[in-house]
C-alpha cells in the first residue's frame, strides 16, 4: 500500500470549486456549521478554506467527543482509577486530555493501572485476564462508538462478568446541534451533517432543524469532493430558499440508519436529564446513562464518584471556540501555553479539535487543493 | 477513536460469538459483527470497522475511497496502529498489556 498524497477526480474538484461559486451571492455572508470534528479535520487538512469564496465560513462544531467532555469528568474517573485494584481502561484518544492534576498518561506515571484499549471489548480481556482487580472502561463518543459499548455490556452482562463496569459519558448529537441553534450570539445558514454518527442515526434525526428551524443540513463523507459536493447542497437550498435533509454519504449512510445499532443502545442506555458540554455548559437530554437493568455494571453506582465540576482554564477560551465565536487562533494562549504537544484545553488535544488541527495544518503547510498540481494526479 | 477503517472480510470465524476475520491493509484482525446483525455480511463483504466493531457494509470501491481518505488525512498509519491493537483473538495468541 502506497501512502501518497494525492486528490482525486480533479477536474471534478475544480469543477465543484466553480460551481461553489456561481452559487454564491456575493451581497450575502455564509456560515455553514460542520458538526462532525472528522469533517473540521479533513478541512483544514485539504486547505479548503482556500478554495472557497471569502464570504463562506466554516464554523467548526460539537462534534468531537474529547474535545466536549468537561474536564471533572475526566477527573471522576480518574478517582476511580485511584482506588486500590482498578484498572482505568480508555481509548488512545482520551490519554494525554488534561484534568485538573494531570492526564490519565500523567496518572499513571504517578502509579495508576492506566491502560489503553482500542475497542471496549478489549476492556472485558482485560476483566478476565485480570480477575483480581476491576476493570473500568472509561467510554466517550457520540453514536459512532455508543452502539459498540452497548454491545459490550450486553456481553459484560450475559456472561456474568463481574469486575467489570463502564464510566459512562457517552453524548447524544442532536441536542447539541439544538443547543447551538438556540444559543442567541450563533448565527448559521445551514449544517454539513456527520457522516459515521449518521450511519448508526440515519437522516430522520435532522428533519427538525430543516422544517423546524429552516436550516438545510447535508449529511456529507470526508473526502475533499464529499466536502465540496455537500457545500454545493447547501448553496442550492440556500439559493432556492428551501430547506431540506439531503445525504450527500448515500454510499455509506443509510436514510434510516443502522438498527441493531439503535436497538442495542435502546436496551442499553437511557437519556440523562442533562448533562454537562465542554463550552455549551448544561443541555437537556444530550447524553446516555446505564440503564437500572445494567447498574451493576455502571461504574458510576458502583463507585463513588465525587461529581467533580471545574472551571477551564480561565485564559483558555475553549467555550468560545467551540461555538465558533473565536477562531482559535483568537484565543490568548493558542500556540503559545497551549500547543499539541503541552494542551491547556481540549480542543488542542485531539487531532479532530480545531485548535489542533488549525495548529498542525497551519504550520505544517500541506498540500492542498490550491497548490496540489490537480491535473498532474488521477 | 472516530476513525472510521475499512476492512475486507476473510473469514467468519465464530456465528455464536458474532466474529469475523478482516484484512486491513494488509494487517488481519478480529473484528465483531453484533452491529450488522440485520444485514449480515459474508466473506469477500467489505466493512467500516470503528473501535473493532463492523459498523456498515460498504462496496469494494467504497472502501478503497475510505483508504484513500485515511491516507490523505494522514491517519493510515493510527488506522493500522488501531487495528493491529484488536485484542479480540485469544489471549494465548496475543497478551493484551
Amino acid at each position: 500500500m502506497k501512502f501518497v498524497d494525492e486528490f482525486r477526480n480533479p477536474e471534478l474538484i475544480t469543477k465543484t470549486a466553480e460551481e461553489i461559486r456561481r452559487l454564491t451571492d456575493p451581497q450575502r455572508h455564509y456560515r455553514l456549521m460542520e458538526v462532525c470534528g472528522g469533517h473540521t479535520h479533513a478541512i483544514y487538512r485539504f486547505g479548503l478554506k482556500d478554495v472557497l469564496p471569502e464570504n463562506i465560513d466554516l464554523i467548526h462544531g460539537p462534534g468531537c467527543p474529547v474535545c466536549v467532555l468537561p474536564m471533572g469528568r475526566i477527573d471522576d474517573g480518574l478517582s476511580i482509577a485511584a482506588q486500590p485494584n482498578v484498572i482505568f481502561a480508555a481509548f488512545g484518544d482520551m490519554m494525554r486530555v488534561p484534568g485538573a492534576h494531570g492526564s490519565p498518561l500523567e496518572h499513571k506515571a504517578r502509579g495508576a493501572d492506566v491502560r489503553i484499549v482500542y475497542s471496549p471489548t478489549d476492556a472485558i480481556k482485560l476483566a478476565k485476564a485480570n480477575p483480581g482487580k476491576h476493570v473500568m472502561f472509561f467510554a466517550i463518543g457520540f453514536e459512532t462508538t455508543a452502539p459498540s459499548t452497548a454491545l459490550t455490556l450486553q456481553r459484560a452482562k450475559a456472561e456474568g462478568l463481574e469486575n467489570f463496569s463502564v464510566f459512562c459519558n457517552h453524548v447524544t448529537i442532536i441536542p447539541a446541534i439544538r443547543a447551538i441553534l438556540d444559543s442567541p450570539d450563533m448565527r448559521l445558514d445551514g449544517f454539513i451533517g456527520p457522516g459515521h454518527c449518521s450511519t448508526v442515526i440515519g437522516c430522520r434525526p435532522y428533519e427538525w432543524i430543516a422544517s423546524d428551524e429552516g436550516k438545510p443540513i447535508v449529511v456529507c463523507g470526508f473526502e475533499p469532493l464529499d466536502l465540496l459536493q455537500s457545500i454545493v447542497m447547501l448553496l442550492r437550498q440556500l439559493k432556492n430558499g428551501e430547506a431540506k435533509v439531503e445525504n450527500q454519504y448515500k454510499r455509506v449512510v443509510p436514510w434510516e440508519g443502522n438498527r441493531a445499532a439503535l436497538k442495542a443502545m435502546n436496551e442499553v442506555f437511557q437519556l440523562r436529564p442533562y448533562f454537562e458540554w465542554r463550552g455549551l455548559g448544561f443541555i437537556s437530554q444530550s447524553a446516555l446513562r446505564i440503564r437500572d437493568s445494567y447498574a451493576q455494571w455502571d461504574a458510576e453506582r458502583r463507585f463513588n464518584v465525587p461529581g467533580i465540576r471545574i472551571t477551564d482554564p480561565k485564559a483558555a477560551q475553549c467555550g468560545e471556540v467551540l461555538k465558533g465565536v473565536l477562531q482559535p487562533a483568537q484565543c490568548k494562549l493558542f500556540a503559545q501555553e497551549c500547543t499539541p504537544e503541552s494542551p491547556v484545553g481540549a480542543l488542542m488535544v485531539s487531532s479532530e479539535g480545531s485548535c489542533a488541527a488549525f495548529y498542525n495544518y497551519q504550520h505544517r503547510k500541506p498540500v492542498t487543493i490550491s497548490n496540489a498540481n490537480l491535473a498532474a494526479v488521477v | 477513536m472516530c476513525l472510521a477503517i475499512p476492512g475486507k472480510i476473510i473469514e467468519i470465524t465464530s456465528d455464536a460469538t458474532r466474529s469475523a476475520l478482516v484484512d486491513v491493509m494488509g494487517v488481519r484482525r478480529k473484528v465483531d459483527l453484533g452491529l450488522l446483525q440485520e444485514d449480515k455480511p459474508k466473506t469477500g463483504d467489505w466493512v467500516l470497522i470503528h473501535v473493532g466493531f463492523a459498523m456498515s457494509k460498504i462496496s469494494e470501491e467504497e472502501a478503497l475511497d475510505q483508504m484513500h481518505t485515511l491516507q490523505m488525512l494522514g491517519e493510515s498509519e493510527a488506522a493500522i496502529e488501531e487495528v493491529r491493537g484488536y485484542g479480540l483473538e485469544d489471549l494465548k495468541e496475543k497478551r493484551i498489556t
